[in-house]
């Protein structure tokens, strides 16, 4: 396979992964990193990303998805756009984590690791993001929101819907 | 975006440059950035070394190793290239000081990575950030191509015949890879599971070659150890614990934050004065002193506690990362526990059996305790089995485990006790809580 005329990542990736490899004393030092910026611009670890992924280091499938598998930000399956992660850690968990989970979880009408039928959300609760003096905290995507009460998440959602309905505009 | 505090006992050194967009490479050189390179790269390896041995700098990711002696362990001649390596993998709960370093300070970051190879004859550093720190790793990223349009990294930093490359990479969420075997690991492409020591990184390290692997905070300190002089910033301390730290207060805390307060600065001080007390003028029920791997203090031990690795160990815990979590007297220990358990039974990689299956075990038994169905010899048994994990797993995971649930068992053991024969938790509002 030659990259350049079958990747299915975007050009811009594409040349990034091209740089990133060559960084390291050893190609697969680029393994991790690529496995996540490719499930940002595809959504998810599919057959065709761990197939093209191992191509480009020059290790087997199998061994992609052996490391992929250890860590927790890697996925199998889609997720929604915006995918809102809850610490619940001690942390947040004493600052009321769990009923701000509780409000996402009835404002989306969605469980832990669900996705809503739009496909636009999607809710995880995930262990300490690093946000312990700011409680309790989320990342949606890479954004981090913090300081939170359950109050808040009805705009904080609305905000999201609305960078969605905007997008869809313009297209 | 992080909320910075301030307090009038707090001894501004790592945190001088936080919320003055030191970020920006002309604002840090504005604001004396640079000038400790350059002294290490006048004055060579040796004097380095001395400087950061006569710093006390103990080591700021949990184990509080002397800095200095961790540099002067790695073999001066080596066949195989040496590598520094930045572990910002900052994935402790109740910490968050790297967050703040790496969004205030990325230069000092650079700094001290160049410093630590110039010390040990290092050509390449790596800074590692947790994968959840995308913001962050993109302000890093910016701050090193910017070092390096300034030739302050490259074949010949500051015109000298010295060569310093950095590289930046990202992880994708694993606790675990916070141990620095795991860390080399994580950083060679692989599941971040912990390698067999000895030989110690200072040998063999990253691609088998001599690496020193130092906490993105120790690593932010050496250029205001080397600004300051070795001895100046070790005055600031108690003795053998140099300087300051970030202390990340969390919790039922009335103000919570990030405060750089003197090594051996009270602990009881620090929760009533420096971060106001306890939220809604509750009572102090229990606080975690460094990270929820450290077992829980309780009021009466924290009285004239000096927070420093000396005092804290002596007491029975461990300063660990920083992160002080406080809890008021209206939580539930047993909610409290199976929470912290629950984090590293997640977070076990499974491939050593006393902690894969004793986190597993623990949070089995909590979670029942905690739903009313636990009995008298569980009670024994949970001790039994984090006895049991001490000090018997390859990497420091599974101590991380069974020690605050000693502390909680031995501590609290009337809480337990009064979770027998089906009473409803006077407390809990989460029973199902292990949903991670």
């Amino acid at each position: 396979m030659s990259p350049e005329t079958m990747s299915i990542f975007s050009p811009a990736l594409a040349s990034r992964f091209d740089a990133l490899v060559a960084k390291y004393p050893v190609r697969r030092s680029a393994l991790v990193p690529m496995l996540l910026y490719a499930q940002d611009e595809i959504g998810y670890l599919s057959e065709a990303v761990i197939a093209e992924v191992a191509e480009r280091i020059g290790i087997t499938e199998l061994d992609v998805r052996n490391v992929a598998t250890y860590y927790s930000m890697l996925r199998f399956k889609p997720a929604g756009k915006f995918n809102v992660q809850v610490c619940t850690n001690i942390s947040c968990m004493l600052r009321g984590a769990y009923d701000l989970f509780d409000r996402f979880q009835d404002e989306l009408h969605i469980g832990n690791k669900g996705v809503t039928s739009d496909g636009v959300f999607s809710l995880e609760e995930v262990e300490c993001i690093g946000a312990c003096c700011w409680a309790p905290a989320i990342q949606v995507n890479y954004a981090f929101h913090d300081d939170l009460t359950p109050d808040q998440v009805p705009a904080i959602l609305a905000g999201y819907r609305k960078q969605v309905q905007e997008k869809e505009n313009n297209a | 975006m992080p909320r910075l505090v301030s307090h009038p006992d707090e001894v501004k050194i790592v945190s001088a440059r936080f919320g003055k967009g030191a970020a920006d490479i002309d604002k840090y050189l504005e604001l004396g950035g640079y000038e400790a390179t350059k002294k290490c790269l006048a004055n060579g390896p040796d004097w380095i070394i001395n400087e950061m041995k006569a710093s006390n700098l103990r080591g700021r990711g949990g184990a509080g190793f002397p800095t200095g002696m961790k540099w002067s362990f790695v073999p001066k001649q080596s066949t195989k290239p040496k590598y520094v390596l930045v572990n910002g993998d900052e994935s402790e709960p109740g910490t968050c000081k790297d967050h703040l370093i790496f969004l205030h300070d990325p230069h000092a970051v650079i700094e001290g990575t160049i410093i630590a190879g110039l010390a040990i004859g290092s050509k390449v550093g790596f800074i590692y950030l947790r994968g959840e720190y995308r913001y962050l790793l993109e302000i890093m990223e910016k701050a090193v191509a910017d070092a390096y349009a300034k030739g302050f990294l490259g074949k010949n930093i500051f015109g000298s015949d010295t060569e310093f490359q950095i590289v930046t990479q990202s992880g994708a969420g694993a606790y675990e890879v916070g141990e620095e075997s795991a860390l080399m690991e994580s950083l060679e492409g692989k599941r971040g599971i912990p390698r067999i020591k000895p030989p110690f990184p200072a040998v063999v390290g990253l691609y088998g070659g001599p690496t020193v692997i130092n906490n993105a905070e120790t690593i932010a300190t050496v250029p205001h150890v080397i600004d300051m002089g070795g001895e100046a910033f070790a005055a600031v301390g108690t003795p053998r614990n140099g300087g300051t730290r970030l202390f990340c207060l969390s919790g039922h805390i009335e103000r919570p934050g990030v405060y750089e307060l003197p090594m051996g600065y009270n602990l009881k001080k620090m929760i009533y004065e420096v971060g106001g007390g306890i939220r809604g003028g509750r009572k102090l029920k229990a606080v975690v002193p460094g990270g929820s791997s450290t077992p829980v203090l309780l009021p009466e031990e924290i009285e004239t506690l000096g927070m420093d690795f000396d005092q804290v160990g002596k007491a029975g815990s461990m300063l660990g990362s920083g992160g002080v979590v406080v809890i008021d007297d209206q939580t539930c220990i047993v909610e409290f526990a199976l929470r912290t358990i629950s984090f590293y039974a997640h977070e076990s990689c499974g491939w050593c059996i006393p902690c894969r299956e004793g986190t597993d075990w623990l949070k089995k038994s909590l979670t029942r305790f905690h739903a009313g169905f636990g009995t008298a010899k569980d009670i024994d048994n949970i001790q039994y089995l984090a006895d049991n994990m001490m000090g018997r797993t390859f990497c420091p995971l599974g101590d991380a485990a069974a020690m605050p649930t000693l502390g909680f068992v031995k501590k609290f053991r009337k809480e337990f006790e009064d979770h027998l024969g089906g009473k409803p938790c006077p407390f809990a509002k989460h029973v199902e809580v292990a949903v991670v």
